[in-house]
């Protein structure tokens, strides 16, 4: 299974194994990292699921749709080069090691 | 040692609840009574993707268990409380078992209404509010052809949409003479309308049910006030929601009919009892406002649960609330009630929109259509005391954030 890092905000690491398919903000919520608030539950309607991904990583994923890149310019935390929602990041084998930071806050 | 804190109630405001007190300090221990057997998980999937088959059983749960046992709450599952008393401090369980209290908060949601009718308990007619009601539907959903939706509210028109989408014949039969009507002005019901209209849903307004035949203890039909019996295998009863207030007022709090006047940090009349969610409604003046949404809930527990670790205090919310249809994705900040002007941005026919409500000039709310990053942009204009005059909000080459940062305070 592919596995995921979380990076907190105090720089501690959380390794979760995430199933294929399945979002880096379901991985994070069904594995008690926390700092990802995920109100709307992965429906793109509240932005409270924001990561930053790391820099190694960020041309590796699919690009933003219209409404996340939207949506990121909303964020609580500030938007950085990195921003995205990870409800809307999908993991696959390709994406074994991914390393995402949870910002500040959430809302 | 302290008794600590009972919540009543294990999902979206008991949670919020437990996390917040937690998160402000209080050290005490912390236990979440809940009458549903799973893990606290999201509703709002249940009228939308579980139907359709989006969202399968893994991705409901709330929280993972470990989580609760890292915040030191403890769960009671599967068990309802059937009464408090509030002298001693003690909730008492359906199985007899008695938990203590110093602190006890309500966060018992709301049920969903049935219909006193003939026929109303025949088998294939269904309400919607748990993961075990879905269930049952989820399976109904597979052999009906024919639906009759009773009610059109937003989980009625969910679910219309899975089930037309499905190749179910479906019929929504509203009481009002509008969708809608109480969750929604009428400028977003009317595209509502349209759009279920235009894929094959038979809208009703003004037409209550009346009566519902079945044979063999199935339902067969369901005849209502317009004189016409619609044949149906599958009715849904989706007339609204009542709180779940008894024990509130059986204890004497006070309440309005059941539902459990909190003040704005969910505070209850009794210094030891809070409430948040759907069983709480708030004072605005003479009226009473009681909200039924994901951010309430949330807000509500989190201001509930600061309350409980000490340290109350009153922040400034916009509600909101999302619908999602066909691929239709509805939002809607702020507060419509009282509106007296409102602009279209944008073009209605292309299906990404936003509709904003003034009072006296001043932005009270927007809904938005296919726009989720203008819907966060519009949560901080209704906020914001600068908010924005009707003709920027309608003109489509005004940049809606430069209003923000415009009233950003100076500090
Ligand atoms: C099908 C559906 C779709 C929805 N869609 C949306 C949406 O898209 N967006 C949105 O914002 N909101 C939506 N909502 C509304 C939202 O789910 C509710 O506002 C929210 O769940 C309220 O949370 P709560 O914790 O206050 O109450 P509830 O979620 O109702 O939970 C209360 C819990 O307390 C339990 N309980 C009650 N009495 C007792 C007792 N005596 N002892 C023990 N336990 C008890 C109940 O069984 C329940 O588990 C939807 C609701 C439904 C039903
Ligand atoms: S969880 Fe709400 S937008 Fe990602």
């Amino acid at each position: 299974m592919p596995e995921v890092t979380y990076v907190a905000t105090d720089g501690s690491e959380r390794k979760v194994e995430v199933p294929q398919g399945r979002s880096v903000m379901h991985g994070a919520i069904q594995n008690g990292v926390r700092g990802i608030e995920a109100e709307c539950g992965g429906v793109l309607s509240c932005a409270t699921c924001h990561v930053y991904v790391d820099p190694e990583w960020v041309d590796r994923l699919d690009p933003p749709s219209e409404d996340e890149e939207d949506m990121l310019s909303n964020t609580a935390a500030e938007r950085r080069p990195g921003s995205r929602l990870s409800c809307q990041i999908e993991v696959t084998d390709d994406l074994n090691g991914l390393r995402v930071q949870i910002p500040e806050t959430q809302s | 040692m302290s008794d600590g804190l009972v919540v009543l109630g294990a999902s979206y405001a008991g949670v919020q609840i437990a996390v917040s007190a937690r998160e402000s300090g209080y050290e005490g221990p912390i236990a979440i009574l809940g009458d549903e057997a799973e893990l606290p998980y999201q509703r709002p999937p249940l009228s939308k993707g579980y139907l359709s088959g989006k969202v399968d059983d893994a991705t409901l749960p709330l929280r993972s268990a470990g989580f609760y046992e890292e915040y030191r709450i403890k769960l009671h599952l599967g068990t309802a409380a059937t009464a408090v008393d509030r002298r001693g401090r003690a909730v008492v369980l359906a199985d007899g078992t008695e938990h203590r209290f110093d602190r006890l908060a309500f966060a018992t949601g709301s049920r969903a209404r049935t219909l006193s009718l003939p026929g109303a308990d025949l088998d294939g007619v269904y309400t919607l509010r748990s993961l075990a009601d879905a269930r049952q539907l989820l399976a109904a959903m597979r052999t009906a052809e024919r639906a009759v939706v009773v009610g059109g509210g937003y989980i009625g028109l969910e679910v219309a949409s899975t089930l037309v989408t499905a190749g179910c014949q479906v019929t929504v039969l509203e009481a009002s003479d509008r969708l809608l009507s109480r969750a929604a002005a009428p400028p977003l019901a009317a595209f509502v309308t349209e759009a279920h209209r235009s894929r094959g849903v038979e809208v009703v307004t003004g037409v209550q049910a009346t009566r519902l035949l079945g044979e063999a203890g199935r339902v067969t039909s369901v005849e209502s006030t317009d004189h016409v019996s619609r044949p149906a295998n599958l009715v849904l009863v989706a007339a609204g929601a009542i709180p779940n207030g008894e024990l509130a007022v059986a204890s004497g709090l006070a309440c309005d009919q059941t539902a459990i006047i909190v003040d704005a940090c969910g505070r209850t009349n009794e210094p030891e009892v809070l409430a948040a969610g759907d069983c709480a409604a708030t004072r605005q003046g003479a009226a009473v406002l009681r909200l039924e949404s994901i951010q309430n809930a949330t807000d509500q527990g989190r201001a509930a649960g600061k309350a409980v670790a000490g340290r109350a205090e009153e922040h400034p919310v916009v509600p909101w609330f999302w619908s999602d249809q066909y691929e239709l994705k509805l939002q809607m900040a702020g507060l419509v009630a009282g509106y007296d002007r409102h602009v279209i941005r944008g073009r209605t026919d292309s299906g990404r929109f936003g509709i904003y409500y003034f009072r006296a000039g001043r932005l009270i709310a927007v809904d938005t259509v296919n726009k989720p990053g203008e819907h966060l942009t519009a949560r901080k204009l209704v906020a914001s005391p600068a908010g924005i005059t009707p003709e920027a909000a309608a003109d489509e080459s005004v940049n809606l954030r430069s209003f923000l940062k415009a009233a950003q305070p100076a500090s």
